[in-house]
């Protein structure tokens, strides 16, 4: 589903990613780890289509539809409700039984007594959950989560922890993640950026 | 019509937010008011109408440019913009949405300017608010994605007039010519044909402004 050779990116002189080869499978489980600065987040940019890298190759087998990303920012508005947001995420996805699907993820990611308020007023981990939402929105394929578990409480850990069990083997999943022990049982592969 | 489906849930997004924020409308409706009253008392007396007209339109283009110096900053607040480029949607369907709610709060807030523009200093006829109404849809086409191209840099309250007031000179040429030439219909002419021009030159290239290749 993925084959990546030899990546690299540069911003300016500064080479942020240098010949990282990667090939992943249908329903495989990358974990990306490596201290801060080493490029994990530019690499899943470049895997979701949002950087291009400054040379190598990469095909992904996924068109945008199929395509659930994560990033460090939640992708949603802070004006609108999460109601709102989901359902503009929804039309834009053309997610069948739109309503439906809302109203399961956020009751899943338990926000659904907070569904009509606003994000502004959410907290960080209430967002991180509305951001999980919005991606898993439209049932993607592909899946590309930058450090998911960051700004969870324990209950919103779990619910992660459940929602990756369960479409760990079905869904081709990268997670990037300072805590690799959360997700290896998933991993049928690791890369290490440093 | 998913197209149009698309385009109407950005644009209604838009309203949305900017009904809840109040960010953007209300500064562009004091902004305008404001200059307005100014230029009514720096204008000499006995000064004619002409030279009234001009400032009309130094009031509606900076107004403008104050609404969209705002544009994109909902989208990049949260990363909301990748988050509309991964959707599979056309690209230029987000192009469409922001510059309709941006010609939206344009002519709000000229709904108020207009009629002060009236008290303060001339009759407005029918060919100039034909000349304002086409120059709006050029000035939100080009400025919608001038916006975009400056929000993604580091000085974008620098970059975004640089880039657009020297490409909003024909569209002051032709509203100013529409108020007071005695040839408005080709003034007219010019503004059809500018909107025309910017309009479709934005929409296709909207999708390189927001992506890398």
């Amino acid at each position: 589903m993925i084959r990546a050779l030899g990546i690299e990116k540069r911003y300016g002189r500064r080479r942020v990613l240098t010949g990282i080869d990667v090939s992943l499978a249908p329903g495989e489980f990358l974990i990306v780890t490596g201290p801060n600065g080493s490029g994990k987040t530019t690499f899943l940019r470049i895997l979701a289509g949002l950087v291009a890298p400054t040379r190598g190759t990469l095909q992904v087998d996924v068109d945008r539809a199929q395509l659930g990303f994560l990033g460090h920012e939640p992708l949603v508005y802070r004006e609108l409700t999460a109601l709102e947001n989901l359902d503009l995420f929804g039309r834009l996805y053309r997610v069948p039984k739109r309503r439906e699907r809302i109203g399961m993820l956020l009751e899943r990611f338990g926000l659904w007594d907070a569904r009509s308020e606003r994000v502004v007023a959410y907290s960080r981990g209430m967002t991180q959950r509305l951001a999980l939402c919005r991606a898993l929105l439209h049932d993607p394929d592909l899946l590309v989560l930058d450090e998911p578990h960051s700004a969870l409480d324990e209950e919103g850990v779990q619910l992660l922890d459940r929602e990756l069990a369960e479409l760990a083997g079905v869904k081709t999943i990268v997670v990037s993640t300072h805590d690799p022990a959360r997700v290896e049982r998933f991993a049928t592969g690791r890369l290490a950026l440093v | 019509m998913s197209y149009v489906a698309d385009v109407a849930a950005l644009t209604r997004k838009d309203l949305r937010v900017e009904l809840r924020a109040r960010d953007t409308l209300p500064a562009m409706l004091l902004f305008v008011l404001a200059t307005l009253v100014v230029f009514h008392f720096a204008l000499p007396e006995g000064t004619g109408d002409e030279a009234a007209y001009g400032l009309l339109w130094v009031a509606i283009v900076f107004t403008a440019l104050l609404g969209l110096a705002r544009a994109w900053v909902p989208e990049h607040e949260h990363g909301v913009l990748d988050g509309l480029v991964l959707a599979p949607c056309d690209r230029s369907a987000i192009w469409l949405g922001k510059t309709l709610a941006t010609l939206a709060f344009l002519l709000a807030a000229q709904a108020f300017a207009l009629p002060a523009f009236v008290f303060f200093f001339a009759p407005l006829d029918g060919t100039a608010i034909a000349g304002v109404l086409l120059a709006d849809i050029g000035i939100c086409a080009v400025g919608s994605l001038l916006a975009a191209m400056a929000a993604a840099g580091r000085a974008r309250e620098l970059l975004l007039p640089l880039l657009f007031l020297p490409l909003a000179i024909p569209l002051v040429v032709g509203g100013v010519g529409a108020a007071i030439s005695p040839d408005a219909e080709r003034y007219l002419l010019l503004l059809v044909l500018y909107d025309g021009v910017f309009a479709v030159l934005s929409w296709a290239s909207f999708e390189y402004v927001v992506t890398e290749s």
